[in-house]
C-alpha cells in the first residue's frame, strides 16, 4: 500500500538526479519532461486508489504510527499532487525553450525535480515534523531558483525572499517544538485525538497562532506577504510559474489541513482571526495589482488576493466553503501558472514586461491574445470558465450562512480583477508597440513556438474544461470538503495502518 | 597561504581526518558518529587541503566535482530506501545481510541503513566543499 | 533547570530581534543564528528534561534503560541543526553575492528589484 504514496516522490527525486549529471547536454531537459509526464502517472494512479478506497495512509520503514513517519493522502492531498504533477509537467516541457545552456549547466532541472518533489512530499506527508522538513526541501530549491542566473535584480529579490522565508521556517519550528512538548506526538491524526486533553486550552490556541504566522507568511496572506511581490518578477519564467502556481498553495494547503484537523478546538477565535486575513489579503492584493504597470508585478499581486479566496474558504469553515477552497486551489494553480507562461512569451515577442514600453500582440499574434484572455477571464471570475464556479461557490457559501461582507468583498475584488486584466489588455495587446516593433510569432523558431505554446494552450483547455463541466469538480470537492470536515476517516486511516 | 608548516602538515592531517571520518561512519549505527558528522569531517580534510595548497589542488585532489558526489549520494540514499521493495516491506525499511555468519555470530553485517548512511556522508561532503570551494574561489 | 533554561532562550531571542531590526543584513543574519539555536534550545526544552543516561540500547538489552533520555527531542533538534546549517550557509553566500553586486548590504538601500518610484 505504501508504494503507491511513495513512488510520486521518487519519480522526481530520480529524476533530478538523472538531469543533474546529464546537466552537460541537451538531453538533461527532456529528461525532465520524461520525469513530470511519469510523476503525472503515478499520481493519477494514487488519485485513482483514493476514489476508490478512501483515505490511504502508509508507515515509511515500517514504523508503527505514531511513532514512524506517515504518507497519507486523502483527496486533497490526492488532488494537489496530482495538479502539482501537472504543472511541472507543462513548465518542464516549457523550460526546454526558455532554459538557457548555462542555467541547465548550473543545474536548472535538477533543482526544479527537487522542488516539485518538496511540494509533493508536504501535500503528502502525515506528521508535522516531516511537512517542515519538506518545507526546507522546497526552500532550498527555490532559493537556488530564484537567484540562478545572478542577475542583479535576482539577488536583490532573492534577499528578501531568503530573509521572510527564514522567518517563517524559525515560526514553524518552534511551533512545532511547543506542540511536541504538550502532547508527545507529532503524528496530525494523532495530534488531532490528544489537543482536546491538553489542559490548557489557551496554550494551544497560542501555537495554532504561531503556525498560523508561519504558514501565512508561505501563502503570502495579509499582512505578510511584502517577500512575494518583491521577488516573484526577478527570475526566469518558468521560475515564475512553478513558483507562483505552487508555492504559495502549499502554504494554503498547510492552512486548510491544520486548521481543520488538528486546530479545530476554537473555531471563534482561529476562524474569525483567519476571515479577517482573507478579506484583507484579497482587497490588498488586488489594489496594489491596480498600482502596478509590469505585466509580471500585477500578476503577483493577484497571487495575494486570490490567496484571499482560498482563506475566505477555509475561515467560513461550511462544508460548501471548504469545497469552494479546494475547487479554488486546483483552479487557480493551473491559471496563474499558465498567466506566468504567457507573460514569457510576451515578453520574448516584444522584449519586455514593463506595459509601457510594450503592445501589439492583438494584431501581430492573435493566437497568443486568445490564450491570454482564457486565464485572464477566469481569474477574473467570468462565465463559462473555471474561476466563475470558483466565485459562485464561495460567494454562495458566504451567503449561505448570511456573511454579507465577505460576499461582498469577494464580489467587488473579482470586478477589480477584471480592472487590472483589462489593463494589461489595453497596454500590452491592445495598441501598437510604442517602438514600431511587430510581435509575430513567426519571430520565433518552429521548435520554440512548439515548445512554448503548447503547455499554454494545455493548461487553457483545462480551463475551459472545468468551465464547462464543473459538475464533476465541484462533487469532487465537495467529497474533499466533507473528508476534512470528518476526520474519522483519516485518523483512521493513519493510525489503522499498521504495516 | 603559503606557509610550508601547514602545507606539510596537512598532507598528515588530511589523511588522518579521511581515516576519521570513515571511523565514524561505520559506527554510526550503534554509537555516535554517522553519516552527516562523518561527512562534515572527511570535508574538512578537504577544506584544509584547499587553505594550504589552494582550490585547485583541491579540486584535483578530488578528482570529481564536489556537486556529482553530492548528487551520487543522493542517488545511493534513494537506492538504500527502494531495496526492501524486493522483499515487499515499507520503503525506507532496513534490511540485513550478515555475511559469513556463523551460529551465534553476526558475521560481517551489511544493512540499507549503513548504506543510506553511507549517501548522506556523500551528500554532505559534497554539499559542503561545493559551497566552500566556491566561496574561497570569490574572495 | 527549566527556568534557567527559559531564560537562556528568552535572552537569546532578544539579542537575536535586536540584531535583526538592524538594516545591515549581515547583522540580520547573525541575529537570525542567534533565533535558530534558540528555537533549539526550545525544542530540546519543551521535550523534558531529564537528568539520566544516554538513550542507547546497552549490548545485550532489547529496551533502553528506564531513565534514559527521551530520544526524539533530540532528533529533532539534530534535523533542525542539520537544516539550518544548510540554510546558513546559503543565505550567507547569497548575502556575499549581493554585496559584491548590488555594492551594499544596507537593506533600505536594495531597491534593483523594485525601483523607487520616478517623481513626476
Amino acid at each position: 500500500m505504501s508504494w503507491i504514496l511513495v513512488t510520486p516522490l521518487l519519480v522526481p527525486f530520480a529524476t533530478a538526479i538523472a538531469a543533474f549529471l546529464l546537466r552537460h547536454r541537451p538531453a538533461g531537459a527532456w529528461i525532465s519532461v520524461a520525469g513530470s509526464a511519469a510523476a503525472l502517472a503515478a499520481s493519477i494512479v494514487l488519485l485513482t486508489a483514493v476514489l476508490q478506497q478512501g483515505v490511504v495512509a502508509g508507515q515509511m520503514g515500517g514504523w508503527p504510527a505514531p511513532f514512524g513517519i506517515t504518507l497519507v493522502a486523502d483527496r486533497l492531498s490526492a488532488v494537489m499532487v496530482v495538479i502539482t504533477a501537472i504543472t511541472g509537467l507543462a513548465v518542464a516541457l516549457y523550460a526546454t525553450a526558455e532554459v538557457t545552456e548555462r542555467m541547465r549547466y548550473l543545474g536548472f532541472h535538477a533543482l526544479f525535480q527537487v522542488l516539485l518533489a518538496g511540494v509533493t512530499g508536504a501535500f503528502l506527508t502525515g506528521d508535522i515534523f516531516n511537512l517542515y522538513v519538506w518545507f526546507e526541501v522546497m526552500l532550498i530549491s527555490s532559493f537556488g531558483l530564484l537567484i540562478l542566473g545572478g542577475r542583479p535584480a535576482q539577488i536583490d529579490g532573492g534577499i528578501k525572499y531568503v530573509t521572510i522565508n527564514l522567518i517563517s521556517t524559525i515560526f514553524f519550528l518552534s511551533a512545532t517544538g511547543l506542540l511536541y512538548g504538550m502532547t508527545g506526538s507529532l503524528n496530525m491524526a494523532d495530534l488531532s485525538q490528544l489537543i482536546p486533553r491538553v489542559e490548557n486550552q489557551g496554550l494551544i490556541t497560542v501555537v495554532a497562532m504561531m503556525f498560523m504566522v508561519a504558514f501565512g507568511i508561505k501563502a503570502a496572506v495579509f499582512p505578510l506577504f511584502f517577500w512575494l511581490p518583491a521577488s516573484y518578477h526577478t527570475p526566469a519564467f518558468s521560475v515564475s510559474a512553478v513558483f507562483a502556481g505552487l508555492l504559495t498553495k502549499v502554504g494554503v494547503y498547510a492552512l486548510i489541513r491544520v486548521f481543520t484537523l488538528i486546530f479545530d478546538h476554537d473555531t471563534g477565535y482561529t476562524h474569525t482571526v483567519l476571515l479577517w486575513v482573507a478579506c484583507l489579503t484579497m482587497v490588498t492584493g488586488v489594489l496594489g495589482a491596480a498600482a502596478q504597470m509590469d505585466f509580471r508585478k500585477i500578476l503577483s499581486f493577484h497571487i495575494i488576493s486570490q490567496i484571499g479566496y482560498m482563506i475566505l474558504g477555509l475561515a467560513l469553515l461550511t462544508p460548501l466553503a471548504l469545497a469552494g477552497a479546494v475547487f479554488y486551489l486546483v483552479h487557480h494553480i493551473i491559471v496563474k501558472a499558465n498567466l506566468f507562461l504567457v507573460a514569457g512569451v510576451a515578453e520574448r515577442l516584444t522584449g519586455s514586461t514593463a506595459l509601457g514600453r510594450i503592445g501589439g500582440l492583438y494584431t501581430h499574434a492573435p493566437l497568443l491574445a486568445l490564450l491570454f484572455l482564457i486565464p485572464a477571464f477566469s481569474l477574473a471570475g467570468f462565465p463559462p470558465l473555471s474561476g466563475f464556479w470558483a466565485k459562485y461557490v464561495l460567494v454562495k457559501a458566504s451567503l449561505d450562512i448570511e456573511h454579507w461582507i465577505a460576499a461582498a468583498v469577494a464580489l467587488a475584488v473579482g470586478l477589480l480583477t477584471i480592472f487590472s486584466m483589462t489593463k494589461i489588455w489595453g497596454e500590452a495587446f491592445w495598441p501598437p508597440h510604442p517602438d514600431g516593433v511587430e510581435p509575430k510569432l513567426s519571430r520565433l523558431t518552429r521548435a520554440e513556438r512548439w515548445r512554448l505554446l503548447t503547455p499554454i494552450a494545455a493548461l487553457a483547455t483545462m480551463t475551459v474544461i472545468i468551465g464547462l463541466f464543473p459538475q464533476p469538480f465541484i462533487t469532487f470537492a465537495e467529497g474533499a470538503a466533507a473528508q476534512l470536515l470528518d476526520k474519522t476517516a483519516y485518523v483512521d486511516a493513519v493510525l489503522g495502518a499498521q504495516e | 597561504m603559503k606557509s610550508l608548516i601547514l602545507r606539510v602538515a596537512t598532507r598528515y592531517l588530511a589523511a588522518l581526518l579521511l581515516i576519521f571520518s570513515l571511523y565514524l561512519l561505520l559506527r554510526g549505527h550503534n554509537e555516535p558518529g554517522g553519516g552527516f558528522i562523518g561527512g562534515l569531517v572527511g570535508a574538512t580534510a578537504f577544506v584544509l587541503h584547499a587553505i594550504a595548497c589552494g582550490t585547485a589542488e583541491a579540486r584535483a585532489a578530488l578528482r570529481v566535482q564536489p556537486q556529482t558526489i553530492a548528487v551520487t549520494g543522493l542517488a545511493v540514499a534513494l537506492v538504500a530506501g527502494l531495496v526492501p521493495a524486493f522483499s515487499g516491506d515499507a520503503f525506507l525499511t532496513g534490511e540485513w545481510l550478515f555475511l559469513f555468519a556463523e551460529d551465534g555470530g553476526k558475521g560481517i553485517p551489511l544493512s540499507t541503513p549503513l548504506m543510506f548512511d553511507t549517501g548522506v556522508y556523500l551528500v554532505v561532503l559534497g554539499a559542503i566543499l561545493t559551497l566552500v570551494l566556491a566561496m574561497e574561489e570569490e574572495i | 533547570m527549566e527556568t534557567l533554561l527559559s531564560l537562556t532562550i528568552g535572552l537569546l531571542i532578544a539579542a537575536a530581534v535586536y540584531l535583526m531590526l538592524a538594516r545591515n543584513v549581515l547583522r540580520f543574519l547573525f541575529g537570525m543564528l542567534l533565533l535558530s539555536n534558540a528555537v533549539n534550545l526550545l525544542i530540546f526544552t519543551a521535550g523534558r528534561l531529564t537528568f539520566g543516561v544516554p538513550s542507547f540500547v546497552p549490548e545485550g538489552a532489547k529496551l533502553p534503560p528506564e531513565d534514559a533520555a527521551n530520544a526524539l527531542p533530540q532528533a529533532l533538534v539534530l534535523t533542525a541543526i542539520v537544516i539550518g546549517f544548510g540554510l546558513f550557509a546559503f543565505a550567507l553566500v547569497l548575502v556575499f553575492r549581493a554585496y559584491t553586486s548590488l555594492g551594499t548590504l544596507e537593506s533600505a538601500k536594495m531597491r534593483v528589484a523594485e525601483p523607487e518610484e520616478e517623481k513626476a
